[in-house]
Order: structure tokens, then C-alpha cells, then sequence
């Protein structure tokens, strides 16, 4: 037991918005305290999801929660972040999801009208998603929790055939691809808050990448290093945390990484990097040289992935670091996030 | 993205760069000082160091108004909230700025309503829509922002808005340049001149730089090739051992300033004899403070504040290094103590302070440059 | 202090002069231009925002003259005496 207790290195007095912000904050809450408590002796990077051998078969197994406000937001809702969520972790694992159960959290006082609307949202997400939600449970808390609703999900699938995801497999030369343009979820729900004050023609990216992944997987799986979904934190902090578990370098040709115009405007007006917001549709993978450009090539070909592109690549130094170079040449070290995306005005 | 674009052109800076090359003579060490923390953000964030030669060394200034502000100030701001009653407004870069017992954010998390805004108008807005609540804006910035600040105070006051006040932490610009020249060990051989500020100021507030101090300085813009053109400038002016005040910003920047930007500033505001800057003392005539026309919007009228003064650890260096005396690097706490998670000093809490920009993008870059040719040359 | 960003004017309000909708590449907000007052953008104009605020006009001649010195750099040293300095002689 001391052992144990002794590995814990979370000292924070309090926790604070920053934990849940998907950067440096959240990890150290992750590592410092539940790993060293939950996690065993596993010595294992914590990816999106588990893949664990239950008698005798491999399944994949993950479990991710959805709070966000508003509720409704251009492109999607609470419900379908849920359904897409769970499915993308899976993906990005090397999975296929097949089922998922829910847990809705709900706060006394909300209108039936709006929790229908988001059961709806999420039963056409997972048929989109050909999920099956085979169950779930409710708690109703006091009015004033809960922002609305929170809902979980704990998702289960089975690997994809011929995807070996591991980190540690992963090379200098690599390349490093990103399925289409980032920062859109983020930005459509910084605007959707209204407390900005900024209009845009710009709706959350939320999808299931499965059927992407599934195309990559055909002609590149055996070239599949490492995959994740950028969510809170963005790129960069997927690709900060790539760089940690793998203990290379990543080189990120900035000019390459696809943005939409109005995700630059904004983030521009605003004094933020589109490389630190969320993501809710895309993913990012490392893929063996040789077959990068094949993996590519099958994602330009299937719907949605038109504007994925190759953004970067695996370097031996600096370890454990990602630099972004611009198109002159001018070198920067990207770091993760510190805690949410502040806008600011200096 | 127009009037931005042209001017992160790779073509262009590249031209830049080696006409920065060229002008620069060997064996001849030069410091240039960027006083604006928007230049050392820039800086940074598109990796002008790398383009320049070895021999022109960046010295980043104390244009930075989050960096240079009192912990106490903080303190005073967030006392004034403690009131459920009141709603905390500030911009976002203020939100991570540690107190004594914490930050604005940290504050929220305990139960403060602390708000984020975009524009100081936003928190006259707010105050309209909430006539039951106080709203407090914690007004920072230079004479870049002191304007906007002015004019919603003149707003509040025509509209009678009575639940909105502001604590004013602005200051002014010249005063710092001169406390950096004043310094004893400074050795700075020119300046890129503020871009923002002088689109209010103008550019003959600097003329003494030049004329007292035979300092040549370009006011700049804030892409890639404006700065890289300014340092262009420098190097002319100091090749023909001349020492005048350019205006390489003219899209934006007007001789003379904004006259009705001026205005409204001396009609809202007067110096403080004296203000305390974080990291270099006390400066006269250097801080901005509501009239007393304004007291009823005077957030220091209307509250009670500890007003206690909170001095960084004497270990801190965050006065030389903003002189430029000091790099970062050389600062004793600077990556142990000190890092942008846990800031101790002045230039830590910024994103845009020189030590959390030299942290966050400079650190870990080492010895990987000259590689960055073959990267780029190698991608698909 | 320093983060302005180029915006175009595209709508006036004829009730309240302060008021314009500006855009950025798709993003549109409104912001006060009182600071302005002086000489008033109309749609079309080009400003630079910060926190909100029209701060001044962008001078398109300007713009292009600054790209020309830009790519004239080198070319000729002569070139580089169209920056008028407007100092004092030291």
C-alpha cells in the first residue's frame, strides 16, 4: 500500500476548470492520481481506449463523459458528441464499436421537450454509427447541478483487423496525418456561448471517423503507428502526447495543417491557436513512410476526408517535443495546453 | 486574410532575412530591443530568432502591462469582488494572473462570478443587463486600450449606468522606454518601437529616444515582415550612424496619433504621480487614474481595497531581465521555481512575458535547426 | 495591449454612429467606432480592432507600398531612401 501511495504525485489543493481541459492539468490529475491508484502496475501510456482479452477474445473498451454548454450548438448536440465521442475513441484505438450504454445525469427542472431532443439525437447518431446502445441508467440531481444534463458513455467493439496501435512502434520518418480542418468544434462552441459576441458560418465537425479509419485500414493497416482523436486540447496536445509516449520528436509543417478560413479569423480576432482547440470529428494518425501516401489517398477518396493531409513527421530530436516550422523556416516548440483556451488581448 | 497575409508571405520574409544578413556587419554585436510583449509573442510565435544572424541579439522589453503589474493590484481587484452581489469582468489574459490567494480563475472556481470579456464595452453591456448586480471591469492595458476604456466610461456616465465601475490599471508607455534607458547596465543599441500604442500616441512621443539618446527607433508592425523590415531599418539607420524615429507601421500608424482617442483619454483619465511597476519599481507619471468627474465609475472610489503591496522573492529577477540586463535563462528560478504553470515573478504569468515565451517556445527546440531545411524540402 | 486584428467595415447603423459590423474571413462582429470619430470609416473601409474598438483606418496604398519596398529589398540600396524617417539629425 505504501508503494502505492508513495507514486502519487498530484498535489494540487483543489480542483480547478483547468483539470478537465484536456492539457497539461488533466494529465497530471490522470497520471499523479488515478493511474497510480486505479491502474495497477500497468506501465502502459494511457490511450482513448482499453483492448483486453475477455475469455479468450479481444474486445475494446472505453469510457468518456460530455459536459458542454450550451446544449445545442450548430451541427450537434450533448447527444451526438456522446454517441460520436465513444465510437472515435474506440476508432482511434483500432476499433470497431459495437455497443455502447449510456448514463444520463440530469438536473431537475429540465424540460422533457429538450432531454426527448437529445435521446433523439443520439439514437440517429448511433444508427449512423450502426452502434447498438444496449442500456444504460439515470440520476436526477438537485435544480442547479448538472448544467442541464451530463451524460456518459462506456463503449465496447472489437478490434479492426490488421491495426496494431502501439506508440512504442511508432519511428523517426513516420508521417503524421490529420483527417481535415481543425478547430472547428471548439471555436462553434466558444461562439454558441454568446459571452464573445462573434458571428460565424461555422458548425461543430462531429462525426463518427470509423468509416475513415475503416478506409485508411484497407490499403494502409499494416502502416498504422498510432492514432488519436484531437478533443479538448487539440492537436497539439495529441501530438504533445505522442511525442512523450513514444519519446521522439514531432515536426509539424504548420502551413500544411488544413484550417478553415473562418476557424483562423476567429482564433486570430481572438489571440488563440487553432492547434489547441477541440476536435470532434477528426483524428490525427502516424503512418510508416511507405504507406502514407496510400493512407492518404484512401481518405481523399471517402466522403468527409477530402481535406485530410500529410502535416508533419516523426524526427529522433528533440524527444519527447513538438515543433511547428512555418513556411520560412522559423522553428517554434508547440507545447500542450495549460488549461481552457483563453482569448486575450495582448 | 487581407492585410495579414501578404505579410507572413514566405517569399517576402525570406528576402527579409537575407537582407538582414547582408546589412548586419560581422564581428558587430547588436541588441535590439522589442518594447511591445505583442512583438515578443510574434516573435516567438513565427520563429523570427531563427532567421536572424547570430550577432543581432532580441532583448525583450516591458511592454507587457499583465507582466508589470503588482500582485497587490490583483488582490485589490479581486477584494472588490467578494461581494456575490458584484461580477468580476476582466480580459482573458488577466484570468490565470496569480494573487496572493490565487487567480481570477482559481477565484471562480471557489464560487466568485468572474467573467471573461472581449471588450470593455461588453462589461458596460453586462451591467445593463444585470441592473440588480455591480459590475467591476479590471481595466489593464496601454495606451493601445486606455481609449476604449475612456470612451465606455463617457458611455456609462451619458447613460447613467450606475451598477458598472472600473479599476483602472492602466499605464503608459514612455515612461518604461525611459526607465530602461535610465538603467545602468542596459546596453541597448535600438528599439522596435510600439505598433499598437502608437496608433494612439503617434510617433513624436519617441523623438527623444533619437535626439537624447542617439537610440535609432522603428515603430512596427506586428506580422513577420513588418519586424524583420524594422530590424532592416535599424541596421540602415546604424550603418549611416544616424538615429531618427521611423514609422515602418504606416498602413496603421498615423504621425500625429488619434486625436479623438487622445481626447477622450485626458478627458477620462490624469497621471498618477507615481505607480509600481512589477519587476522595476516605482515609476512617476507613468499609470492612468479615473478623474474624479468619474469617481461614481471609479472602482477604487466606490470600493474598499486591502491595497496591501505583495513584493515578488528576492530571488526573482524579473527586473533585470525585463531591462534586458538579464536573459530569461539566466535568472536563477527561471524552469525550477518558476514555470508557466506555477509563475513566481512578473514574467512568467504573461503568455507573452518574455521568460513564459522563451519557455514555452524556445526551450526545447535545441540543437534541431539545422535539419529543418531537409524537413521541409522532404514534404509531400 | 498589442492584439488588433485588420477587420472590413461591411454594415453602419444609421441610429447610432458609434456602431459598425465588421468581418474577418467569414467571422463578423460589432464594434465601436467612436474612437473615430474624426474621420469615420464607411463599408468598405478597412480598420484595426482591438478589444472591440475601431483604433485607426489600414491604408491600403500604404500596404502595397510597404510590399513593394518589401520585394525591392536588396535590389537596390537606393530603394530603401523612399522610408522618409522623420527624426532629427543627431
Amino acid at each position: 500500500m505504501e508503494a502505492v501511495l508513495s507514486k502519487i504525485r498530484f498535489r494540487d489543493p483543489q480542483i480547478e476548470m483547468a483539470h478537465g481541459a484536456g492539457g497539461k492539468a488533466s494529465r497530471r490529475l490522470v497520471e499523479g492520481l488515478f493511474a497510480p491508484l486505479l491502474f495497477g502496475d500497468s506501465t502502459e501510456p494511457l490511450g482513448d481506449a482499453a483492448h483486453l482479452e475477455v475469455g479468450g477474445t479481444r474486445i475494446a473498451f472505453t469510457a468518456d463523459s460530455f459536459v458542454v454548454k450550451p446544449l445545442r450548438f450548430p451541427g450537434g448536440s450533448i447527444g451526438e458528441l456522446a454517441v460520436n465521442g465513444t465510437v472515435n475513441d474506440l476508432a482511434v484505438s483500432g476499433a470497431r464499436a459495437q455497443a455502447l450504454v449510456v448514463t444520463y445525469v440530469l438536473e431537475a427542472g429540465l424540460p422533457s421537450e429538450i432531454l426527448e431532443a437529445e435521446v433523439r439525437a443520439m439514437a440517429k447518431a448511433a444508427a449512423c454509427a450502426s452502434v447498438v446502445i444496449a442500456g444504460g441508467d439515470t440520476k436526477v440531481v438537485e435544480h442547479g447541478k448538472a448544467d442541464s444534463m451530463y451524460i456518459t458513455t462506456a463503449g465496447i467493439g472489437r478490434p479492426i483487423p490488421g491495426i496494431n496501435i502501439a506508440a512504442a512502434s511508432v519511428r523517426p520518418g513516420d508521417k503524421v496525418l490529420v483527417s481535415g480542418p481543425i478547430g472547428d468544434h471548439g471555436i462553434t462552441i466558444l461562439l454558441a456561448r454568446g459571452e464573445l459576441e462573434l458571428e460565424a458560418e461555422l458548425c461543430s465537425d462531429t462525426r463518427s471517423v470509423l468509416p475513415l479509419v475503416e478506409a485508411m485500414a484497407r490499403v494502409a493497416g499494416p502502416g498504422i503507428r498510432w492514432m488519436r482523436d484531437p478533443t479538448r486540447g487539440g492537436v497539439a496536445t495529441s501530438l504533445n502526447e505522442l511525442a512523450r509516449d513514444c519519446g521522439l520528436g514531432v515536426m509539424l509543417w504548420e502551413d500544411a495543417v488544413p484550417v478553415r478560413d473562418v476557424v483562423r479569423g476567429a482564433c486570430e480576432l481572438l489571440g488563440l491557436d487553432p492547434l489547441h482547440i477541440a476536435n470532434e470529428g477528426q483524428f490525427v494518425a502516424v503512418v510508416a513512410p511507405e504507406y502514407a501516401h496510400a493512407a492518404l489517398q484512401a481518405l481523399h477518396d471517402w466522403p468527409g476526408g477530402s481535406a485530410a493531409a500529410i502535416v508533419g513527421e516523426m524526427r529522433e530530436e528533440p524527444s519527447g517535443t513538438l515543433l511547428g516550422v512555418n513556411g520560412y523556416g522559423g522553428v517554434r516548440a508547440i507545447d500542450m495546453l495549460v488549461g481552457d483556451p483563453l482569448p486575450r488581448i495582448c | 486574410m487581407k492585410f495579414v497575409d501578404e505579410f507572413r508571405d514566405a517569399a517576402v520574409i525570406t528576402k527579409a532575412a537575407e537582407e538582414i544578413r547582408r546589412l548586419a556587419e560581422p564581428g558587430r554585436q547588436y541588441r535590439f530591443m522589442e518594447v511591445c510583449g505583442g512583438h515578443t509573442h510574434a516573435i516567438y510565435r513565427f520563429g523570427l530568432k531563427d532567421l536572424l544572424p547570430p550577432n543581432i541579439e532580441l532583448v525583450h522589453g516591458p511592454g507587457c502591462p499583465v507582466c508589470v503589474l503588482p500582485m497587490g493590484r490583483i488582490d485589490d481587484g479581486l477584494s472588490m469582488a467578494r461581494d456575490p452581489n458584484v461580477i468580476f469582468c476582466a480580459f482573458g489574459d488577466m484570468m490565470r494572473v496569480p494573487g496572493a490567494q490565487g487567480s481570477p480563475l482559481e477565484h471562480k472556481a471557489r464560487g466568485m462570478d468572474v467573467r471573461i470579456v472581449y471588450s470593455p464595452a461588453d462589461a458596460l453591456n453586462l451591467a445593463r443587463k444585470n441592473p440588480d448586480r455591480h459590475v467591476m471591469f479590471f481595466a489593464i492595458g496601454f495606451e493601445t486600450t486606455a481609449p476604449s476604456t475612456a470612451l465606455v466610461l463617457m458611455r456609462a456616465k451619458a447613460q447613467g449606468v450606475s451598477n458598472f465601475s472600473v479599476f483602472s490599471n492602466h499605464v503608459t508607455i514612455i515612461p518604461a522606454i525611459r526607465a530602461i534607458l535610465d538603467s545602468p547596465d542596459m546596453r541597448i543599441d535600438a528599439f522596435i518601437g510600439p505598433g499598437h500604442v502608437s496608433t494612439v500616441i503617434g510617433c513624436r512621443p519617441y523623438e527623444w529616444i533619437a535626439r537624447n539618446e542617439g537610440r535609432p527607433i522603428v515603430v512596427t508592425g506586428f506580422e513577420p515582415a513588418d519586424i524583420l523590415q524594422s530590424i532592416v531599418m535599424l541596421l540602415q539607420q546604424i550603418r549611416a550612424r544616424e538615429a531618427k524615429v521611423e514609422n515602418q507601421y504606416k498602413r496603421v500608424v498615423p504621425w500625429e496619433g488619434n486625436q479623438a482617442a487622445l481626447r477622450a483619454m485626458a478627458e477620462v483619465f490624469e497621471l498618477r504621480p507615481y505607480f509600481e511597476w512589477r519587476g522595476m519599481g516605482f515609476i512617476s507619471q507613468s499609470a492612468l487614474r479615473i478623474r474624479d468627474t468619474f469617481a461614481q465609475w471609479d472602482a477604487e472610489q466606490r470600493f474598499e481595497t486591502p491595497g496591501v503591496r505583495v513584493t515578488d522573492p528576492k530571488a526573482a529577477q524579473c527586473g533585470e531581465v525585463l531591462k534586458g540586463v538579464l536573459r530569461p535563462t539566466q535568472c536563477k528560478l527561471f524552469g525550477k521555481e518558476c514555470t508557466p504553470e506555477k509563475p513566481v515573478g512578473a514574467l512568467m504569468v504573461s503568455s507573452e512575458g518574455s521568460c513564459a515565451a522563451y519557455y514555452n517556445y524556445e526551450l526545447r527546440k535545441q540543437p534541431v535547426l539545422t535539419t529543418i531545411g531537409a524537413g521541409i524540402s522532404a514534404q509531400a | 495591449m498589442c492584439l488588433a486584428i485588420p477587420a472590413k467595415v461591411v454594415e453602419l447603423f444609421p441610429g447610432e454612429r458609434s456602431r459598425a459590423l465588421v468581418e474577418v474571413t467569414g467571422v463578423r462582429r460589432h464594434i465601436d467606432i467612436g474612437l473615430l470619430e474624426d474621420d469615420p470609416p464607411v463599408p468598405g473601409d478597412w480598420v484595426l480592432v482591438h478589444v472591440g474598438f475601431a483604433m485607426s483606418k489600414i491604408s491600403e496604398d500604404q500596404a502595397l507600398d510597404q510590399l513593394r519596398m518589401l520585394t525591392m529589398l536588396g535590389e537596390s540600396e537606393a530603394a530603401m531612401e523612399e522610408v522618409q524617417g522623420y527624426g532629427v539629425e543627431t
